[in-house]
């Protein structure tokens, strides 16, 4: 099949941490979406600031799979670190390209691949005098020269060079002159292009690519977040850092210069809970972002906000642990810490978006539902979804949209009630009624504690009182069951004994493995979980399937657990699908364990589809 | 046992310029032990928040947990109040405070709560500037849990129980002063003539304004060998001088003696008054205070009143430049930015 390697190709770039790679990188990638083919990149990065390995996957599939795939089929390696584990790393058939101003080691060259020698050292010496620009238009001179082999077009890399470096024209043009030097070398010493290659397509449509960190930090801005305080963690730093630079453009007053917003920098996770809890007591919508470790920290506070009822908005973008674990390296295992957050009978709102525009959708819509629900609310993104780049339905926002600011009383409505009662279920849905502090001089202030408290919010421990109290909670509890982003069904009615569960950034390639497997006559229904709490839905779709395979990216299933423990099904039929090494999931993993347990015969099949 | 509150007023009960009289500004009954230094504290506060005519509401309590934390339910009732997790009041007030720049925030916290537990969120919002009141009510000793050692607990002092505690104290007006504290006082419980003023000019001082109260704990820490006993602090006391706030409105008064005292005008107008001054004390001088607490320690002397003021102080919002409304005020129109724009940022990231 000639053509079976156009546009459907994986490409890695081994690079050194700290030379300046991941911007040509991304240039590659963007080129690719803006041939009108869907591309995936993956940044794989170590928890260092230079000298360490680090290498930028890039995914190019014309049906549109945004998972991560196995298998290099071209590697760009600069890095003579990794090489040996990068030559082992490319497929049966692939390529190689390599910086031969240095002689390759005989003992990394496979008779199965194809070198391609770019003296990219060599070229820069001759080429430039700055040592920096050494080092940086080597990434450059292989863009152009890759763009040679795969057939990217050259208007296209100009053009974004040209958005990227508005007003330094002669920036542009040692960028063209590096590209140009990439190329030529081709031209003259290879042919071209290869069998992997690309060609322009429409498939993109007005979608949009970027990371899902900036869409959860843009969701906040346009869902009202006016107070952030937050602490440094990898990999959750750029959701405040995105928050800030859309604030910084859109947030401040043009008269004034004054800002609509209040950042603070925490001296730990405690204290950034802490004030976000503190600034949502007192009315205004504030957030935070972290990752495992942070969540660990925050479990007190958590509590704090669930018992005394103050909407929180947290997200947690999780990456690998236990502890420190891994870093820089993705995992979906935060879920039940999360779920239960802080000693004592405690549940929490849980969210869970797969793409960048559900991290904008979510992060502003969780403001209304914190507020509507008046307790903390945890979107669960991670790693792979914030830091790495999507292709992504774009933005939308209806002018027309009021925040809800859930049950606040003010002070006519104050004025109007016989006697204020903060925690008096008064609309029988477990939600009572809240004050912002100030606003009226004799009406409606209460003390706001953990300890328990009666209906008014009297310092209680009359275990009665207590007992009525936590069954208040769990009546709210029911009422946000049907508050919180319903899940999606992928079919309209059941046609399958089995039912697949995924959510987050199992998505794409829980997709695409369910396309495939439908492909070769296994039929599954799928369902996509959105929240914590789940709703009667979930439970239906468990009920109605003889097996239900959950997929999820930690050890533990710990998704599984919660569905088992929420929802009180058999636990034999609860098959975990779960893939845990820090790298995101792909299809292949979820059809190889879904086929071991459906069928050991299976799997010869599946593994032929797949090669 | 239960206490009832009488609810009689007598009628002819001072009123401020709001028309209150103080039982505006009560909370409901201590359940402190009687005697209890944190009650005539509570008294204090309740006390300088009514001389100063602050509408009960436009106050906003915090508090972390333990004896001291448990106060701002017995004090400004008509207040809203948050009594927090363990040493991390200092983070509440602070979201609190970037939420509505416009109540008044007054912390409360104990020296378990903030020399302990709490020691990394103290230090860090005296470093932010925060605009709010911390009063300490520093008892030395930890007492929900019955009696233990707080590291503000002065070495040799000695238990209840008989131990004498071997570790050296946290010493948080100190502390405070180095840190670069804006307003830095300490006082004790039962000096309640030193102690409003002090709160009253704290109120108005436009950062973080700090006050360490030395308050006996009766049941756990009022033995004799103990540093922090009724008796002890009152032998061992040391007033920097006499201490009175004057509101804007007010003449300056007449029985104010040129050469021994001194005035600072306060960022509202208001003016704190500080009369017969302790000889060599100068309260603009950080250095100075530093050394006069230091010295007054090792004569085993407790140093209170105005330690250190700064007349000119640029709080948190100033300097991350914050809009003057606050910003739990504002809303869809002032906050979202829009489809348009967000049409432009989709375009951008095509």
């Amino acid at each position: 099949m000639p053509n079976s390697k156009v546009n459907d190709f994986v490409i890695r770039f081994a690079n050194v941490n700290g030379t300046g790679s991941a911007s040509a990188n991304y240039l590659f990638a963007k080129a690719i979406f803006r041939m009108g083919i869907p591309v995936t990149p993956k940044n794989i990065f170590p928890s260092n600031i230079q000298g360490l390995p680090t290498w930028y996957d890039v995914r190019v599939s014309e049906k549109g799979y945004l998972g991560r795939r196995e298998g290099v089929d071209l590697m760009v390696c600069v890095n003579p670190q990794s090489m040996p584990d990068d030559v082992l790393s490319v497929k049966s058939g692939g390529y190689f390209i390599y910086d031969c101003t240095k002689a390759l080691n005989p003992a990394l060259i496979r008779p199965d691949v194809t070198y391609i020698g770019l003296p990219l050292m060599e070229m820069c010496l001759r080429e430039f005098t700055d040592p920096r620009q050494r080092q940086l238009f080597k990434n450059i001179i292989y863009v152009g020269a890759l763009s040679a082999l795969l057939d990217i077009e050259f208007s296209v890399l100009e053009q974004l060079l040209a958005e990227q470096f508005v007003g330094k024209e002669k920036l542009v043009a040692m960028n063209i002159k590096a590209l140009n030097l990439g190329i030529q070398y081709i031209h003259s010493n290879y042919a071209y292009p290869l069998d992997i290659r690309l060609e322009r397509r429409n498939l993109v449509g007005d979608k949009i690519l970027i990371d899902g960190n900036s869409a959860c930090g843009l969701g906040a801005v346009y869902g009202g977040a006016t107070v952030v305080a937050w602490y440094p963690i990898t990999p959750s730093t750029s959701v405040v850092e995105a928050f800030e630079s859309y604030a910084k453009k859109l947030r401040v007053d043009k008269e004034t210069g004054k800002r609509n917003y209040a950042i603070v920098q925490a001296e730990d996770e405690l204290a950034a809970i802490g004030m976000v809890i503190g600034a949502n007591w007192n009315g205004a919508r504030s957030f935070t972002a972290t990752s495992g470790p942070g969540l660990s920290l925050m479990n007190e506070f958590l509590g704090l906000a669930y018992f005394a009822e103050i909407p929180t908005v947290l997200i947690d973008v999780q990456r690998t642990g236990p502890s420190t674990g891994m870093p820089t390296r993705t995992q979906q295992s935060d879920i039940l810490l999360a779920a239960y957050a802080s000693h004592g009978d405690t549940k929490q709102v849980l969210i869970f978006p797969s793409t960048p525009k559900e991290c904008f959708d979510m992060s502003a819509e969780s403001f209304d539902l914190a507020e509507l629900l008046q307790t903390p609310v945890i979107i669960m993104t991670d790693l792979d979804l914030g830091m790495n780049d999507h292709m992504s339905e774009s933005f939308e926002w209806d002018d027309k949209r009021k925040y809800n600011r859930g049950k606040v009383l003010d002070a006519s409505q104050l004025e109007e009630m016989p006697q204020f009662g903060r925690y008096l279920d008064i609309d029988g849905d477990g939600i009572p009624y809240r004050t912002i502090p100030g606003t009226h001089p004799t009406k409606g202030s209460f003390f706001t504690r953990g300890t328990s408290r009666d209906e008014y919010a009297a310092y209680t421990e009359d275990g009665r009182v207590y007992v009525r109290n936590m069954e208040r909670l769990l009546k709210k509890w029911n009422t946000a069951k049907e508050t919180v982003p319903a899940p999606f069904l992928y079919q309209e009615e059941n046609k399958s004994p089995y039912g697949i569960i995924f959510f987050g950034t199992s998505t794409f390639s829980a997709e695409e493995a369910i396309d495939s497997m439908h492909a070769s006559g296994l039929v599954f229904d799928a369902m996509r979980l959105k929240a914590f709490p789940f709703n009667k839905t979930v439970e239906d779709f468990i009920y109605s399937h003889e097996k239900v395979f959950i997929i999820e990216q930690n050890r533990d299933a710990q998704m599984r657990s919660l569905l088992i423990n929420e929802l009180n099904v058999n636990p034999q039929k609860m098959i975990p699908v779960l893939n845990y090494d820090g790298m995101p999931i792909t299809a292949y993993a979820i059809m190889a364990l879904i086929n071991k347990n459906l069928s050991p015969a299976l799997n010869a099949s599946t593994s032929k589809i797949l090669s | 046992m239960t206490y009832i509150r009488p609810k009689f007023r007598h009628p002819d009960l001072p009123k401020n310029d709001l028309g209150y009289t103080t039982r505006e500004y009560e909370g409901s009954l201590s359940t402190l032990c009687a005697g209890c230094g944190h009650d005539s504290i509570s008294g204090s506060i309740l006390q300088a928040c009514f001389e100063l005519s602050i509408p009960p509401h436009r106050i906003a309590k915090l508090s972390g947990i333990g004896c001291s934390s448990k106060t701002p339910t017995y004090f400004l009732g008509n207040s809203h109040g948050f009594n927090s997790v363990h040493g991390r009041m200092p983070s509440v007030a602070t979201g609190a405070n970037m939420a509505n720049r416009d109540l008044i925030y007054m912390g409360v916290s104990g020296d378990g709560d903030t020399a302990s537990i709490g020691m990394g969120q103290f230090v860090h919002v005296i470093r932010r500037n925060l605009n709010m009141v911390y009063i300490v009510m520093n008892n030395g000793c930890y007492g929900l849990t019955k009696g233990q050692d707080s590291a503000t607990a002065d070495a040799g002092s000695k238990s209840k129980a008989g131990s004498v505690n071997p570790f050296q104290p946290i010493d948080l007006a100190g502390l405070a002063l180095e840190l670069g504290a804006g307003f830095v006082a300490q006082s004790f419980s039962g000096d309640k003539e030193q102690l409003v003023p002090l709160i009253k000019a704290a109120v108005s001082h436009p950062g973080f304004a700090f006050i360490n109260v030395i308050s006996p704990c009766v049941t756990f820490n009022n033995n004799p060998g103990s540093t922090k006993s009724y008796d002890y602090v009152r032998e061992h006391i040391e007033a920097t001088g006499k201490t009175d706030l004057v509101p804007e409105k007010s003449e300056i008064l007449a029985s104010y003696e040129s050469g021994t005292g001194t005035e600072v005008m306060l960022h509202d107008g208001t003016f704190i008054k500080l009369e017969k001054l302790a000889v060599n004390r100068d309260p603009f001088n950080r250095m100075e205070a530093m050394n006069a607490l230091r010295n007054a320690r090792n004569r085993n002397e407790i140093l209170t009143g105005l330690l250190y003021i700064e007349t000119e102080t640029e709080d948190l919002h100033h300097t991350i430049n914050s809009a003057d409304r606050p910003l739990n005020s504002l809303e869809e129109e002032d906050l979202c930015p829009g489809s348009a724009v967000l049409a432009e940022i989709n375009e951008d990231l095509r």
